[in-house]
């Protein structure tokens, strides 16, 4: 709280330091902007970026890295009570105190007896910790930024270069701006490589990638390895598969047809109807979708079939009645329909881009050598469309797999191999949703199982999506 | 030369003829084909639009809609524990004088009571405990007091729980239809606009619990994320589109964002676990939280869609204020910038709404938490509209079901604003040259 207040006086003190540095370049220009080097607000900005800039990134990482630092200095010397507890708890123990002094979120342990003193005693020190921490880091921001003023202070003259620095310092905002991107993908990286890293090594990465059984929750044998289940991804690698096909069965053909009525076909008008209600349904969030799948979609189609499937019953398919009879809501062809009605959209306004690309050239040399429009379609235009068709399908296909919200309502959670889309599957995207939501022990093979899916499904769909790009581009600078 | 008698030569070509006229049918038959499978996937997609969204209003429109009942009831002095308020049993009391109120008396075991209460919203019985712990001297007298039926009970006014379901499947038996009816006779029950699903919070009553919490968490969330990615990624991209020199690292940044854009959300959720919760010590499904993964999230597709609208803008603009002696920040800060602003704002709001849907990511972050009230601090535990749409759905009462369609037509509505503001943003300031 207080390094907000800081803040805000920081800011203040920045803004009379532009002030009095622009009034400071006038008077010594004699109140002649143009015999100056640079427009007085570079002087004034200039003052203001070295007052306040060093001192407020300093505020930021204390405030960002404090609990942290803290806790580190705490756990230098444990208290016995305290090294006695195992490792997650004593993480807890620690992240109370500073959570207690911090004003974070507590856990609800009680602590009594010799652990309850070791917390009160940690908690002293803490709050020690704490308010040298903030204070020191006051008052070093207070001397950074007199000592920023006081040094660019001196140098503000007529004729001083005010504008190339300024804009030295916004060249520097700009490129860190553009590297939290990167910074991102490596902390994509980082943290999914790290925590799977530590899930392979209770579980080898051969039996992750080519077990047959999930059952991340009992023992299927007492000498396994990972004791608390089995996890072999095969099922769910499988159960995403069938649902993006079914996804791609229903998106591909509609979308693309759509697309080519669109570029091809339709007139002003029907265009300007047509794709604005096309992005509505785009622009629907997946968990509508979800919903829409699981509470409609799924009793439609379990009706159908338990009404076809009592046709069949005591004749000669009788079995295959019984089976019909007693299909879920849940079952993967529900998931994969609705997510093909939400990949329509997608498909269809990336593939109509790429026809739209294709020259008119190619067009007028087919229409006119007496070929219909169709014709001319499928034998000029999407035989040159076709690579970038592809690719615009390949990143459908990597939004199917990366899809989690139809699936996790609508798919269910049996971890089953097979290819029978009345079956109930699983997705690798159910599972990590499963596995990380409730209750759950950060170190257990259990939840960092969820890291290693997600590593999976990054590298699947970056390379989908690395081909996909590369395909596009290629495709757009061939007709540029 | 007649009719009848054809050439060899003649009767050729007028085969040839013959077969060209099939042929040309059945291209012509192709090609009529070939538009009709282009206008079935048009409308095949806009039926599915419109039975997606006709389906969810229909399921959710009567939720608008609610019964209130208001009722004397006798505080019955022998019921009330002054010592422990909190303790004492007001929605037995309520019942009771329900009962009362249509001429029936309580059975010993209290199975009338018990069937009362579940037509009765605990919110009455909430309600005598705050007047009488203002005014203890209400002990003994009638008061009355208003609130909301069960969830049950108005479903039955709204039709949806019908008396020709079998008594097992309908949730309510024959004596609460006849209470209900007789409530609904005596105009002790009004129907009105459903206030308390805008105003009040989640509940695990359905008749008590609203979207306020959630939309309050969701604009908290979304304010954190547009101060957020708005700023970074309009720099970003300008940074990207009118300073970086053409070379390796640009071409790798470039590349970078174009897969960030496309990687699965739910993996932003494992990147806020990881990094902000684990190691960032962030507190867990807080506002704070998600609007920081969502601004991850969304950065790439603003830095997309802001420089487009950057190369929208002409070169002749840029090269008209270098060559007056601007220096290149001046021309993207005086010119560049405020030239692109309208399309870089619809670019901006566009992700915005997107990310006010976005769901996945969120419950990685522990948002999927039973939450009564709406936050109060960026900090606090909050849930946000779309995952309050997940909670409900898993819900097993059939009045929350209801609800949650309410909820996404909530959401929606938030949605087509905010794509409204857009397009009016576009439509206003659009310029082209």
């Amino acid at each position: 709280m207080l390094i907000w207040i800081a803040l805000l006086g920081l800011i203040l003190f920045s803004v009379s330091a532009y002030v009095a540095g622009r009034r400071k370049v006038l008077s010594a220009a004699g109140g002649r902007a143009r015999l100056m080097h640079s427009l007085p607000g570079y002087h004034g900005a200039y003052l203001a970026l070295w007052t306040a800039a060093p001192a407020i990134i300093l505020l930021l990482l204390v405030s960002m890295f404090g609990a942290q630092v803290e806790e580190v200095v705490l756990r230098a010397d444990p208290p016995a009570a305290v090294s006695a507890l195992p490792g997650s708890t004593q993480d807890v123990f620690y992240n109370d105190v500073v959570a207690t002094v911090t004003g974070g979120q507590i856990s609800q342990t009680v602590y009594d007896g010799a652990l309850g003193e070791a917390f009160a005693e940690k908690l002293v020190q803490a709050r020690d910790i704490h308010r040298n921490l903030t204070t020191g880091a006051l008052i070093a921001a207070f001397v950074l930024a007199l000592a920023g003023a006081a040094m660019a202070w001196p140098r503000l003259s007529a004729d001083f270069a005010a504008r190339p620095r300024v804009e030295r310092w916004i060249a520097v905002l700009f490129l860190a701006c553009s590297v939290v991107a990167v910074l991102t993908t490596l902390g994509i990286v980082a943290s999914l490589v790290w925590e799977s890293w530590r899930f392979f090594q209770v579980v080898p990465v051969f039996e992750f990638l080519f077990g047959l059984t999930w059952d991340p929750q009992i023992a299927i044998r007492a000498d396994q390895v990972a004791s608390s289940g089995a996890f072999g991804a095969v099922p769910l690698f499988m159960g995403t598969f069938l649902i993006m096909m079914i996804a791609m069965t229903v998106a591909a053909p509609v979308g693309l047809f759509a697309a080519i009525y669109l570029s091809e076909y339709a007139g002003p008008t029907v265009r300007a109807v047509v794709k604005p209600l096309l992005e509505i349904l785009a622009g629907i969030p997946t968990v509508v979708y979800g919903f829409f799948a699981a509470l409609t979609v799924g009793p439609l189609f379990r009706g159908f079939f338990n009404s076809i499937g009592a046709q069949f019953i005591g004749g000669p398919l009788d079995g295959l009645g019984l089976y019909l009879m007693q299909v879920q809501n849940q079952m993967a062809l529900v998931a994969g329909a609705v997510m093909g009605i939400m990949l329509i959209p997608f498909v269809s306004s990336l593939s109509d881009d790429i026809i739209n690309a294709v020259p008119q050239s190619l067009r007028d040399g087919s229409l006119a050598m007496g070929a219909t429009r169709s014709e001319t379609i499928t034998r000029v235009i999407m035989p040159a469309a076709l690579p970038g068709v592809m690719g615009a399908l390949l990143l459908a296909v990597s939004r199917a797999v990366g899809e989690t919200m139809i699936v996790t309502m609508a798919a269910g959670l049996q971890a089953r191999a097979t290819f029978n889309p009345l079956d109930t599957v699983t997705t690798v995207t159910v599972q990590i949703v499963t596995l990380l939501t409730g209750d759950q022990e950060f170190d257990s093979p259990k939840t960092l199982s969820a890291f290693g899916l997600g590593l999976t499904l990054f590298l699947i769909t970056l390379m989908l999506n690395i081909v996909a790009l590369r395909i596009v581009q290629r495709y757009r600078e061939q007709y540029d | 030369m007649t009719d009848a008698a054809l050439t060899p030569a003649q009767a050729a070509k007028a085969r040839v003829r013959a077969d060209a006229e099939a042929l040309l049918k059945r291209r012509y038959r192709a090609e009529a084909r070939f538009v009709f499978y282009g206008r079935a996937a048009i409308i095949l997609a806009l039926a599915f639009l419109v039975l997606l969204l006709g389906r969810i209003g229909l399921q959710g429109y009567s939720t608008f809609t609610d019964y209130r009942v208001s009722l004397p009831v006798q505080i019955n002095a022998d019921r009330v524990d002054m010592s422990d308020l909190a303790g004492s049993n007001f929605n037995l009391m309520v019942a009771e004088s329900a009962l009362a109120l249509l001429g029936e008396t309580d059975d010993p075991y209290g199975e009338a009571s018990g069937e009362m209460m579940a037509i009765l919203s605990g919110d009455l019985g909430f309600q005598i405990l705050d007047r009488l712990r203002e005014d203890p001297s209400l002990v003994g007298q009638t008061i009355t007091v208003e609130g909301p039926m069960k969830a049950n009970a108005s479903l039955y006014y709204k039709g949806q729980i019908s008396r020709d379901t079998e008594v097992g499947g309908r949730l309510l038996s024959d004596r609460q239809l006849d209470w209900l009816d007789e409530l609904r006779e005596r105009d002790l029950v009004s129907g009105g606009f459903n206030w308390t699903f805008l105003t009040r919070s989640d509940s695990t009553e359905p008749e008590q619990a609203g979207v306020w919490g959630a939309v309050v968490g969701s604009a908290m969330m979304l304010f954190v994320t547009a101060l957020l990615a708005a700023p970074i990624g309009v720099l970003a991209a300008t940074y990207l589109e009118e300073f970086a020199p053409k070379n390796r690292w640009t071409d790798i940044i470039e590349v970078n964002i174009n897969n960030l854009a496309a990687v699965p959300s739910i993996i932003y959720g494992l990147l806020g676990l990881a990094v902000f919760i684990n190691v960032l010590a962030v507190p867990r499904s807080s506002p704070l939280l998600g609007g920081l993964v969502l601004a991850l999230m969304s950065l790439p597709t603003i830095i997309i869609a802001t420089r487009s609208a950057l190369r929208a803008v002409p070169p002749s603009i840029r090269e008209a204020a270098l060559a007056v002696g601007a220096s290149r920040t001046q021309t993207v800060f005086h010119h560049v910038l405020p030239l692109a602003m309208p399309g870089m704002m619809t670019g901006v709001i566009l992700s915005l709404a997107h990310a006010l849907g976005e769901t996945a990511p969120l419950l990685m972050i522990g948002m999927v938490s039973f939450v009564p009230g709406a936050p109060e601090t960026l900090t606090s535990a909050a849930t946000v509209l779309p995952v309050q749409i997940f909670i409900w759905e898993n819900a097993s009462e059939r009045a929350f079901h209801e609800r949650t369609a309410a909820a996404i037509i909530v959401l929606l509505v938030f949605m087509v604003l905010m794509n409204l503001i857009a397009v009016l943003v576009r439509r206003r300031f659009e310029r082209r040259w």
